[in-house]
């Protein structure tokens, strides 16, 4: 650990303090992401059908002028003002206590564990009052919880994509920058040609090969494969160039001469010549996987209602009236741009701390 | 540079066709069709359906079908859109000058203030103004820009009682009564309603350019001829303005090209937001009636849009950059 600490890398990222924070944030992200139905006090489908949009819970700590260390929130109801809109009031009468590991909905973390017990809840007896840490959406369920569960989706979706990019980047690159020549012209002619058209308007009409009734599953896979299909061509024009530079210093030189095969100096030597440059980019391509994703699902091309994905979260956000009513429901979008924030200072500092020119 | 810029446009072209082969292919794979309404609707007999499909093909393999495509494009007909019912070249081209629209301001907007903060903030570096653009445009390149459209919304809703604000429409391109309005009032309308879009691409475009502009402006700077310069006494606008900026902008010219394809793919996903009748939305609305002709026409468009972006940048460069013209 201390050798790790005193690497040269390392310490040169962490002086980068919007670089460690981007980590931090990812870090929290990732946590939300791994234990999603331990965090969320709900399960991300379960709603109550006669309350619909309700604003965010006030968490309260003083009744009736007395202080208590146990925050509470009072349910809420609604009545009709003169215009017939709703207006939710809380019912003071009923105080409910937040509980730390309360007792909730019985859900399988990581599809197989049961649990019935949450980081925090109102516990067994708060009937039907619910904490809306974030609001509800249109069927009453928990968007706070459901922005956990759709992380599952936006936080992985890039990963996913990155790995599928980066093996066909490094591929195409290598072999077209180490071979150069007729390969070279052709591989780079074909890399153009994902590059040629708008990547919106690309994923648009990749996606209208299939059917439009996917279920969620099947369309994340699809996404993952789409947004690989058109964002290899860019790393491997990158990687390319590097191969060829490489190929021609020395000790390639020197392997070829001793008598390596092609494919072992390009995976043992040219390669991870790259390697560094490559993991900057791959993490500053990540972004690019979680809005593509986002709007996708927006349009209502992507993820599907029940499962949620924070891209499909914002899509309650398309309808005007609905933001002007219930803004919290552009909170997942909050959530999108701090990922993808992160991600671009993680990518910027490791940029910097790997550079070796500094 | 002449030879070399008719060179890469000729090369694109059977790129472009390549990849509307890969679409065709894709398209065709999918299970159902855009005539399956009409072998639905009992009004119109299996025979018309019949008719139909001999008439565009449906009834050929898809290589065929793309052949005759190809046969169609080479004489400027990019086929039939069923669910619009009109030629897919008339659909398109009154959708491609309100895309242009937003592109072309939002182009204009960018430059026009993101140079000048470039500079600013690489002749003010580590000042607190320097500091804090470089935090805003930071935040600004990770703002998805659908989720800035969407906040933005919401602001002018906010704002709906103060002056300037409430003129401000949320979303489509023309209010309803459009067509009674007097000239100067129509023009007014359309600017009133560009105001949200290019706001948001122009705002989104803004914060990567200005800290490459900023970084380009720093290396100048750091050159010897900028020594120079101030060493011979020339007054520090003359050193900045017409040494350094100069050769400053000639790499984000280049760049413009890159940008424009970031900047298209953007507006599609804005005009879906905020029902802008350009390209992007028409591409949704092709997608989800399965109208493959319409998909072809909106997605090859969109590659002539960007191959001709990239093309203005390279003429741009050529008129800027008197070293680019000899070689």
């Amino acid at each position: 650990m201390k050798r790790f600490m005193n690497d040269r890398v390392v310490r040169s990222f962490l002086r980068h303090p919007l670089a460690v924070s981007g980590l931090a944030v990812l870090g929290l992200l990732y946590a939300m992401t791994v234990f999603a139905e331990f965090i969320a006090p709900y399960h991300f489908d379960n709603g109550s059908r006669d309350i619909s949009y309700v604003p965010p819970s006030r968490i309260h700590f003083v009744r009736q002028g007395r202080f208590s260390f146990r925050p509470f929130v009072y349910p809420y109801a609604y009545t009709f003002n003169s215009i017939f809109e709703r207006v939710f009031v809380e019912d003071t009468a009923r105080p409910r206590y937040v509980k730390l590991f309360a007792r909730g909905d019985a859900v399988k973390l990581w599809g197989f564990l049961p649990i019935r017990r949450h980081l925090f809840g109102l516990g067994d007896n708060a009937g039907n009052c619910r904490i809306y840490l974030l609001g509800g959406d249109h069927v009453g369920r928990d968007l706070f919880s459901r922005i956990v569960y759709g992380s599952r989706v936006s936080m992985t979706i890039g990963l996913f994509g990155v790995m599928i990019t980066s093996v066909l980047g490094f591929l195409v690159g290598g072999l077209s920058g180490y071979y150069g020549g007729r390969l070279d012209w052709t591989l780079m002619r074909l890399a153009e040609c994902f590059m040629l058209i708008p990547g919106f308007f690309l994923m648009l009409a990749l996606r209208s090969a299939f059917p439009m009734d996917l279920s969620s599953a099947e369309v994340y896979l699809l996404i993952v494969v789409i947004m690989s299909f058109i964002g290899w061509a860019e790393l491997a024009r990158v990687i390319r160039g590097m191969a060829l530079s490489i190929s021609n210093r020395d000790f390639v030189k020197s392997a070829r001469a001793i008598g390596a095969r092609d494919l072992r100096i390009i995976t043992v030597h040219v390669l991870p010549q790259t390697l560094s440059f490559a993991i900057v980019s791959m993490t500053l391509s990540i972004p690019g996987y979680i809005l593509g994703e986002s709007a996708l699902s927006l349009i209502g091309l992507g993820i599907q209602d029940p499962q949620a994905s924070w891209g499909n979260l914002l899509s309650a956000a398309m309808n005007v009236a609905n933001i002007q009513y219930h803004p919290w429901i552009l909170v997942p979008g909050v959530f999108i741009f701090l990922s993808v924030m992160a991600f671009n200072f993680v990518g910027d500092g490791l940029r910097d701390a790997l550079d070796p020119n500094r | 540079m002449r030879d070399e810029i008719i060179r890469r446009v000729l090369i694109s072209i059977p790129q472009l066709l390549l990849m509307s082969f890969i679409t065709f292919l894709f398209i065709d794979l999918a299970p159902g069709d855009i005539l399956a309404r009409y072998r639905f609707d009992p009004r119109i007999s299996p025979e018309t359906v019949k008719k139909i499909e001999a008439r565009y093909h449906f009834d050929k393999p898809a290589v065929v079908q793309y052949g005759y495509w190809l046969w169609g494009l080479v004489r400027g007909d990019l086929g039939y859109s069923f669910s619009r019912e009109a030629p897919v070249s008339a659909v398109i081209g009154e959708r491609l000058f309100n895309t242009f629209l937003l592109g072309f301001f939002s182009v204009i907007f960018t430059w026009l203030i993101a140079i000048p903060l470039g500079i600013y903030a690489a002749v003010k570096q580590y000042s607190w103004g320097d500091r804090i653009l470089s935090f805003v445009s930071y935040c600004g390149m990770s703002l998805p820009s659908f989720f800035f459209a969407l906040l933005l919304m919401y602001l002018v809703y906010l704002g709906r009682d103060l002056p300037v604000v409430s003129a401000i429409p949320i979303g489509g391109m023309m209010s309803p009564g459009y067509d009674q309005l007097p000239w100067y009032l129509k023009i007014g309308d359309r600017v009133a309603h560009l105001v949200l879009p290019v706001t948001v691409l122009t705002v989104i475009a803004l914060a990567g350019l200005q800290r490459i502009a900023r970084g380009n402006m720093l290396e100048e700077l750091r050159k010897q001829y900028i020594v120079t310069a101030r060493a011979k006494g020339l007054p520090e606008s003359k050193v900045i303005y017409k040494h350094a900026l100069r050769n400053a902008v000639n790499p984000l010219i280049t760049l413009f090209g890159f940008q424009f394809s970031a900047l298209l793919s953007g507006a599609a996903l804005l005009e879906i937001i905020i029902n802008w009748p350009g390209l992007g939305s028409l591409m949704l609305s092709a997608v989800r009636s399965q109208d493959t002709f319409l998909v072809m026409g909106d997605l090859l468009m969109g590659g002539v849009l960007l191959i001709a972006g990239n093309c203005i940048a390279d003429i741009l460069l050529v008129i800027v950059d008197p070293r680019v013209r000899t070689t």
